[in-house]
């Protein structure tokens, strides 16, 4: 499989990545590359295996269901690049 | 007096144990050589004052006869570890000025256990690279010098964009380079398909890293969730072992961390080797593999067998799709794990009209070439329509894989060996600039092991005939860590300790 120009640009949406046009083509060439080297996992028989989940089997531990953090507002707020009385700053969302 | 600099962890443990020096000393020694080496770049960030205040602290606890296994030693963190109040970038633009306010658990344990920081020191942006030069502050010149160049000639190449000189492997290339240049006795590492064995391997040194769930991923910046594993760099295998016993342990924040306890590892230094089996795997020995890397896995197994070890051949019939497999979901995973960073919450922001562009503004600046092309084939294989073609496709593979190693351990083996690279350490800006595959290619034979989940150690075991060093790597089963620092050493004394090259940057 490979990709075209506007599959790059959708991709590069999808990853919420800005590109430049001029930029497209690289990026198409160097993904094309990496696709094609992954092509050969099409001939490998997988019939009947299950895809893996959990490299070392271990049971999740569980703990009480109670509140176990909180109260750290500023500590939360502290690497905001933009904040307003006590949250974080996005452009308009809802005209 | 021997330059404090030159000790192994051990030896400046029971010399400052016996009081025979200070950790204000050390300290300073390793401060100073920092600062002689800084063209390296193998430092993204320097803490001196933080250095000198633990050491002072640390003596304070050693002249009371207390402290802890590494106590007053000063040791170099990888920039993915979340060190409180510290520069934590990963070495990306995208977390730019990011300070955390919490420890991760890695660190949280060497400090308790006495150790003294240095700084941070340089990666591959996310851990994403093989050579250390997708870093947003640069490439680090490793401390080898190339073969047949002079002191002046590689000083003026530090001047002039590193050009030619060596990589010193990635994506820890900060890590190895400081322990290999002595700037530090040991380092924080991490792993996800070869980021601490590889460039052990480039410079000379050891590297581990454990199984999987060994050491808590807490306050680690995530790179491949299921495949991310921190383990430590040293210049030996008893250093690494002690380094190792510090930063493993149970984590109640991570659900995957193991709850069982941490073995003392560096008893298992020098234990008897009789007894042991090692298997050789046949699938190992690509085509067109460079000779001299044939000939020092052969040695390996025969040092094994001097040894006491038996060696045997294994096969693991789906090693060669363990290198695309893991192209598929080391970036899929990525892609959801990078998610974060959206300009609101920390790091990077670019002015932007709305959210979307908020978001995608902000990523394309803060993002580097590799980390961009990365996030895309993630997004790509995870998308509508291509998940199960690719995605599901690797995990069925990925069990494959787990599945010949089952085989082969239950076959009665004990240990695997393998070459650690499929060649000696490459120049800064020699591969991967047309076709990222071929950087890719530098992890073929460690990337299996991170698939597997089973820990993999990296001794050195000699030089090239161009005088670089040699690593092999041995590969254990689950939790079982000892196993691999008793053979580890046993490669280590058959190769003779390397000598780390003098310090030709300053």
């Amino acid at each position: 499989m490979s990709v075209d120009l506007s599959a790059v640009r959708r991709i590069a949406h999808l990853a919420r990545i800005g590109l430049s046009e001029a930029e497209i083509p690289h990026l198409q060439g160097e993904i094309n590359a990496i696709l094609s080297f992954v092509q050969a996992l099409e001939a490998v028989d997988v019939e009947g295996v299950e895809p893996m989940t959990s490299v070392i089997p271990m049971r999740l531990p569980m703990r009480d269901d109670v509140v176990t953090d909180g109260e750290i507002a500023d500590k939360v707020l502290a690497n905001a690049p933009l904040t307003e009385d006590g949250f974080f700053l996005v452009p308009k969302v809802i005209d | 007096m021997t330059d404090l600099t030159s000790l192994t962890l051990a030896e400046a443990r029971d010399q400052l144990k016996s009081r025979a020096i200070s950790s204000l000393e050390i300290a300073k020694a390793h401060l100073e050589a920092m600062e002689r080496a800084k063209a390296l770049n193998a430092f993204v960030v320097t803490t001196p004052e933080k250095a000198l205040e633990m050491a002072a602290a640390s003596d304070a606890r050693l002249a009371k006869g207390e402290g802890g296994p590494l106590e007053g030693l000063p040791i170099g963190v990888k920039d993915l570890y979340a060190t409180e109040g510290v520069h934590t970038q990963a070495c990306s633009h995208i977390l730019d000025g990011f300070k955390p306010p919490y420890e991760s658990t890695v660190t949280a344990n060497l400090w308790r256990d006495g150790a003294v920081m240095l700084g941070k020191l340089n990666m591959d942006e996310f851990a994403m690279g093989s050579s250390n030069e997708t870093s947003y502050y640069g490439p680090v010149a490793s401390p080898w010098l190339p073969p047949n160049w002079s002191r002046e000639q590689a000083r003026a190449a530090l001047g002039d964009g590193k050009r030619g000189l060596l990589s010193p492997g990635g994506s820890s290339g900060g890590s190895s380079a400081a322990v290999a240049g002595r700037l530090c006795l040991a380092a924080t590492a991490s792993d996800t398909g070869g980021s601490i064995r590889q460039p052990a391997a480039f410079t000379g040194i050891v590297g581990i890293k454990p199984t999987y769930g060994r050491c808590s991923r807490w306050g680690m910046v995530a790179f491949a969730s299921s495949l991310d594993q921190a383990g430590p760099l040293a210049r030996t295998v008893r250093d690494a072992a002690i380094m190792l016993r510090s930063m493993a342990g149970p984590d109640p924040k991570d659900s995957t961390c193991s709850p069982a306890p941490v073995p003392d590892y560096e008893a298992a230094v020098g234990r008897s080797m009789k007894g042991l089996t090692i298997g050789v795997p046949k699938e190992y020995r690509l085509e067109g593999m460079n000779p001299e890397i044939e000939a020092l896995w052969a040695r390996g197994a025969e040092w094994l067998r001097a040894a006491g070890a038996s060696v045997v051949d294994v096969s693991l019939p789906n090693t060669r799709h363990a290198l695309p497999a893991y192209y598929i979901v080391a970036p899929a995973e990525a892609s959801s794990n990078l998610a974060r960073y959206d300009g609101v919450r920390y790091g990077l922001r670019e002015p932007a009209s709305d959210i979307i562009d908020l978001y995608e503004k902000s990523r394309g600046k803060g993002f580097g070439a590799e980390v961009r092309r990365r996030l895309m084939i993630g997004a790509y294989v995870l998308s509508a329509g291509y998940y199960d073609a690719y995605y599901v496709r690797a995990q069925k593979i990925r069990t494959l894989i787990k599945r010949d190693f089952e085989l082969a351990f239950a076959s009665g083996v004990d240990a695997i060996l393998t070459p650690a690279t499929p060649s000696a350490a490459f120049g800064i800006g020699e591969k991967g600039s047309g076709d990222p595959v071929e950087m890719y290619l530098n992890d073929v034979f460690t990337v299996t092991v991170n698939m597997a989940g089973l820990p993999g150690l990296v001794a050195p075991a000699g030089l090239s005939s161009e005088g670089l060093p040699l690593g092999l790597q041995l590969i254990g089963r689950p939790f079982d860590e000892e196993t691999l620092f008793t053979l580890g050493e046993a490669i280590e004394q058959s190769a003779g300790r390397t000598t780390l090259p003098e310090a030709w940057w300053g």
